[in-house]
């Protein structure tokens, strides 16, 4: 059964729930974010990813009501934002520190929106109860936080933000007072839980794994710009830059210039090396400079030199053992290195390759990206 | 054996200190007094041997406690010394809280030198302190010339010699005692508790109510402890600045010393005073323990 895509972000006649029109934010001299235009849809989980100090927990900040903003306007569901309190907004965080108040039980903590909005009493218990349920807590809802661990502390924080049925929920790094393991558990519940709701979730976090293991698109960051704004694939495999290639996953980046060549070119990287052949759609001058990013586990090592377009001689000289998989650090004639990446099919003891072997990697003209200067 | 020792050094000091004086207070209570030195009857005297300690014990009595109950004055100056010291510390927390909020929502760089201007005032002795009060208080003081100068007020103010003076010296004397726990409970509190508090629809003041008063709760009775405690007995300030007209347990206590030079009876009223602090000195390390609790 075909299911249907869900891209929004694709179809020009739906309206973004969230529309940043040319928003820019300075503390002082300091400018955090700079004439940012961004479109964030319903029911996505967004995720804004950068190194800290690139402006996404001020981005976040600016939605949630605890900034204000230098010039430009923020839209929710078409309405302008900027001039409305934090109490006023139908947008919830979940705080990096959870926030929990420590004088209150877990169901206090997470009625304490529901009582702000004078609902009835029933009304009330019913949504924490519906809220402990959702997030597994209803054994714990006499206890005060001080009482619990730190991953039930964390649904608390996520049962409390969603109580009020927020239109938009922020979370600032939501995870990464876990270990990794409870991490990753609590990654897919998230999931899970966003696609129950049906929230727009926006996630602000610096753990590249976890965008892309949560998000349906991702906005990766740099000195307050977009760099790149895309699905968790497009992100990895088309990266539209050195910086996003760079900080999304392991990369191989080789420096050169590129000659048009057939429907692709031929990359002229490093002196006594055969020119790497690539395929492209961006069309480039010939001898314009030029960056080839390629991932590890798309690089194969080889002790036969492989049929392949692209293939080099090298030595190993370093070897990651990761147990499902190995990385390959291999020194090619002329001192630059390339990562090659297999999966550890077979046990240790069978392993062909070793330390100062003579090696071929090899990849095909399709595998990395050719990036603009 | 070395562990006995260290946690004997503590409590061999509270012994001599706290336990064997109040004892000897104890035993002046239940004497009679007499035109001798020291002014009451009987002595210990241990020549005579186990008789001489018989009698001794014998002729000890409750006489005295007898005594303040059927005397009104004591009970007024109980009440009226438990009435200025509850009145006091209220004042006390109205001035001192808004100040402590203040200094903890101050930049960080600025909160040693506010600490400091708190705890300045220390630093001269208490009774000039309370003296350059009278000064200021006074019909012919700086506040009443003040006033009359910028035309407030056309006849002097009399306040000294009131119980506004010295609810004035009091709330002045213990602020600092006031300041000081509930700023280390302020300082403690998460700004993020209070952004989660108005994310999730209060206002600032609705914010205050739930979450800042609440969580400064520790530090609120701590300092009221701590004002209430030694302002129920204070001697000091009513004697100076209250005037013949207010009437405090200190004073009373003072008088019946040293113009009565009737030990028994100030003893007695020492007694009572002690058993009446008891309560809240319990109360207050309760308190101190639960927070600590709390934290650890």
């Amino acid at each position: 059964m075909a299911q249907t895509v869900f891209a929004p972000w694709t179809d020009p006649d739906q309206k973004p729930i969230i529309e940043f029109r040319n928003v820019t934010k300075t503390f002082g001299e300091f400018t955090a974010i700079h004439d940012l235009s961004l479109n964030i849809y319903e029911r996505e989980f967004f995720a804004l990813l950068g190194p800290s100090g690139c402006g996404k927990t001020t981005m976040m900040r600016m939605l949630a009501g605890f900034e204000t903003i230098s010039s430009g306007h923020i839209f929710l569901s078409g309405q302008d934002i900027g001039a409305i309190p934090p109490n006023k907004r139908p947008v919830n965080m979940m705080f990096q520190s959870y926030a929990l108040f420590p004088h209150l039980s877990v169901w206090e903590n997470i009625a304490f929106g529901l009582k702000r909005e004078s609902r009835d009493r029933d009304q009330i218990a019913a949504r924490v109860e519906e809220m402990l349920r959702l997030t597994r807590l209803t054994k714990f809802a006499k206890r005060k936080p001080h009482q619990i661990s730190g991953g039930q502390r964390q649904r608390v924080a996520l049962a409390r933000s969603l109580a009020k049925a927020p239109k938009l929920l922020l979370l600032d790094e939501p995870l990464g007072a876990l270990d990794r393991k409870l991490r990753e558990e609590t990654q897919f519940e998230l999931m899970d839980i966003q696609e129950k709701t049906g929230t727009t979730f926006v996630i602000v976090t610096h753990d590249q794994e976890e965008a892309m293991t949560v998000a349906s698109r991702i906005a990766v960051m740099d000195e307050g710009h977009l760099v790149q704004v895309a699905t968790p694939a497009e992100i990895y495999e088309a990266p539209n830059s050195v910086y996003v290639a760079d900080f999304i996953g392991d990369v191989n980046i080789l420096q050169g210039r590129a000659t048009p060549q057939g429907d692709g070119v031929s990359i002229d990287w490093a002196e006594g090396q055969p020119p790497i052949r690539a395929a492209t759609d961006t069309t480039f001058s010939p001898g314009q400079a030029c960056h080839f990013a390629v991932r590890p586990e798309k690089v194969t090592i080889d002790v036969e030199r492989p049929d392949r377009p692209n293939t080099f001689r090298g030595k190993v000289i370093d070897i990651a053992y990761l147990g499902n998989i190995s990385t390959y650090h291999v020194e090619l004639a002329g001192g630059h290195r390339m990562k090659a990446q297999m999966v550890n099919a077979r046990r240790l003891a069978n392993r062909q390759i070793t330390w100062e072997d003579e090696v071929w990697v090899g990849f095909t003209d399709t595998a990395g990206v050719v990036l603009e200067e | 054996m070395r562990r006995f020792v260290l946690i004997a050094v503590p409590y061999l000091w509270l012994l001599a200190l706290f336990l064997v004086p109040f004892l000897i207070v104890l035993k002046i209570s239940l004497s009679d007094v007499a035109l001798a030195r020291p002014p009451y009857m009987p002595q210990l005297d241990l020549t005579q041997g186990l008789d001489g300690l018989l009698t001794f014990f014998s002729d000890l009595d409750f006489e005295n406690f007898v005594f303040l109950s059927t005397d009104s004055l004591y009970w007024q100056a109980y009440l009226s010394s438990l009435q200025i010291a509850v009145v006091s510390t209220l004042l006390t927390l109205c001035v001192g809280y808004p100040i402590a909020y203040g200094m903890a929502r101050a930049p960080r760089e600025w909160r040693p030198t506010l600490l400091m201007l708190v705890i300045l005032p220390f630093w001269t002795s208490f009774l000039i302190r309370v003296y350059s009060w009278m000064g200021i208080l006074s019909t012919e003081g700086v506040l009443n010339q003040v006033l009359l100068f910028l035309g407030v007020i056309d006849t002097p103010l009399q306040i000294m010699n009131t119980k506004t003076a010295v609810y004035i010296g009091i709330v002045y004397t213990y602020l600092p005692f006031m300041i000081l726990p509930i700023y280390s409970a302020l300082e403690k509190l998460d700004e993020s508790l209070l952004e989660a508090a108005e994310d999730l629809g209060c206002s600032r003041m609705e914010a205050f109510w739930l979450i800042t008063w609440p969580l400064s709760r520790n530090g609120i009775i701590a300092g009221c402890f701590l004002v209430f405690i030694p302002a129920i007995g204070e001697f000091v300030i009513p004697s100076l600045l209250g005037g013949s007209d207010t009437l405090m347990i200190g004073k009373v206590l003072w008088e019946e010393f040293f113009s009565n030079r009737d030990w028994p009876v100030a003893s007695a009223v020492a007694v009572i005073l002690l058993l009446i602090l008891i309560i809240p000195i319990v109360l207050f390390q309760r308190n101190e323990q639960k927070q600590r609790e709390a934290e650890g």
